[in-house]
């Protein structure tokens, strides 16, 4: 076959690509929408007093954040059959990714939440507030800035990771891509318009992030 | 069938896949570091040309996803004449994806080398090669040792991907195993533990190790 790129086979391929590009997006979004929530509820847990629950979250975040993404995407996927749970594509595929990015957002909070300096603390006890009080109107509220850097860079991260969902048949972009790819036998082109789609949103969104994040930083005062 | 049985049964196929996995994570690592170690540099270049071409290398490779890099040196390259065999394309994709990375921590740790480092070097009238050997590179390495800790484990997580391309790694032969036994709690978490094994006590402990050697030889400890 050779590398000769095919521009008549390029424009039919195109608007497959950018559907499955939709795709790709939303799964990146449910699945950054359930990191940012769980990420909370992990970090949160892990400043209970309750030392049984800190430790058994903080191996579990562990255990996560040290085996691969596309592995617990086919435990997820594969296991919930085996104890008559079925669970489509979609829904083991954002549990999967969800999880897997929840467990690193929980560490970018725990950094925030540390960096909240004791006197707020101190400050929220004299004003007898409840705990929830606290957390939720004083200590999340100044957490989240310095962690915005963290965060951007990791919806950056399950937008590339999203291919991965291919393998359970989400029909992102990846998977997209193969199907033609086989059906075809042109590897070339799809293969190559992944990969600029990816630079293409990858690049400027990070880009956005920095700007926004010395924006927030900013107007916090913090620069 | 137990659990032990499945052991019996399926554990070899386990440790080949295992040594697959360290084997692919071994070369890619070595692959990157060397990447890293010269795309870092040539981003330090005060040649606009040299800088670029490592920009563009450490932004086309951050910014795509390792699959899609993978699938493209495999399947795409052949066809400008250069077919890699699977276990080569494996470690080079993750090697190259993760030197792009390691890249901007050869960067940042270069450049927390002290400016009078730099200066005292400059006054030995020590050349620019034996400047960057002798006296900045072994202070950027303990420096950036602790983020290569964190990238190792990424990179180690990443082979799992090759398994995509029919390496037969840890990952593939889970997926093997899997298929033929439809007993994935114990295939699928078999293989998560061993996963977890490889990060958490050789990989990481290796690398605290070699933090501790590094920091005493530079009698920071």
């Amino acid at each position: 076959m050779g590398f000769n790129w095919n521009w008549e086979f390029t424009w039919e391929i195109l608007p497959k690509l950018m559907h499955a590009t939709l795709n790709t997006l939303m799964a990146a979004g449910f699945g950054y929408a359930i990191a940012v929530v769980l990420g909370m509820v992990f970090a949160l847990a892990q400043r209970t007093p309750y030392w049984v629950l800190t430790k058994v979250v903080r191996e579990f975040i562990e255990f996560i954040r040290s085996t691969p993404l596309i592995l617990q995407i086919f435990f997820v996927y594969y296991v919930g059959p085996q104890f008559g749970l079925k669970l489509g594509p979609w829904t083991a595929g954002m549990i999967a990714i969800g999880l897997h990015y929840s467990a690193y957002l929980s560490e970018v909070y725990r950094g925030g939440l540390d960096a909240v300096p004791k006197g707020q603390w101190e400050a929220c006890t004299a004003l007898n507030m409840s705990t929830r009080d606290t957390y939720w109107r004083i200590v999340i509220p100044q957490a989240i800035p310095p962690a915005l850097a963290g965060m951007g860079n990791y919806l950056v991260g399950i937008f590339k990771d999203t291919p991965m969902l291919s393998v359970i048949g989400v029909a992102e972009l990846m998977h997209t891509a193969n199907a033609i790819g086989s059906s075809s036998y042109r590897y070339l082109e799809p293969y190559t318009l992944v990969g600029i789609i990816f630079l293409a949103i990858s690049l400027p969104t990070a880009a956005l992030i920095r700007v926004f994040e010395d924006r927030v930083r900013r107007k916090l005062g913090l620069k | 069938m137990s659990y032990i049985e499945f052991l019996k049964e399926y554990g070899p196929r386990f440790w080949d896949g295992t040594l697959v996995t360290a084997g692919q994570f071994f070369l890619a690592s070595a692959l990157a570091i060397v990447i890293a170690l010269i795309a870092g540099l040539m981003k330090l270049s005060r040649n606009g040309l040299i800088r670029g071409i490592a920009v563009v290398y450490i932004e086309i490779f951050r910014g795509t996803s390792l699959l899609v890099q993978l699938y493209w040196i495999f399947f795409v390259l052949p066809l400008f004449g250069l077919t890699l065999p699977k276990f080569t394309a494996g470690f080079v994709a993750v090697g190259m994806n993760l030197g792009a990375y390691g890249a901007e921590l050869v960067r940042g740790g270069i450049q927390s080398v002290p400016k009078g480092q730099w200066e005292a070097a400059y006054a030995l009238s020590m050349s620019p090669m034996r400047r960057m050997w002798r006296i900045i590179l072994p202070q950027a390495f303990v420096n950036m040792l602790p983020p290569w800790g964190n990238l190792l484990i990424e990179l180690l997580k990443n082979t799992a991907l090759v398994a995509l391309i029919s390496v037969s790694d840890l990952m593939f032969e889970a997926k093997q195993i899997n298929g033929s036994t439809f007993l994935s709690a114990q295939t699928f978490g078999t293989a998560l533990i061993i996963y977890y094994v490889f990060a958490r006590f050789i990989v990481t402990p290796f690398m605290r190790w070699l933090e501790l050697v590094m920091r005493r030889k530079l009698g920071r400890a």
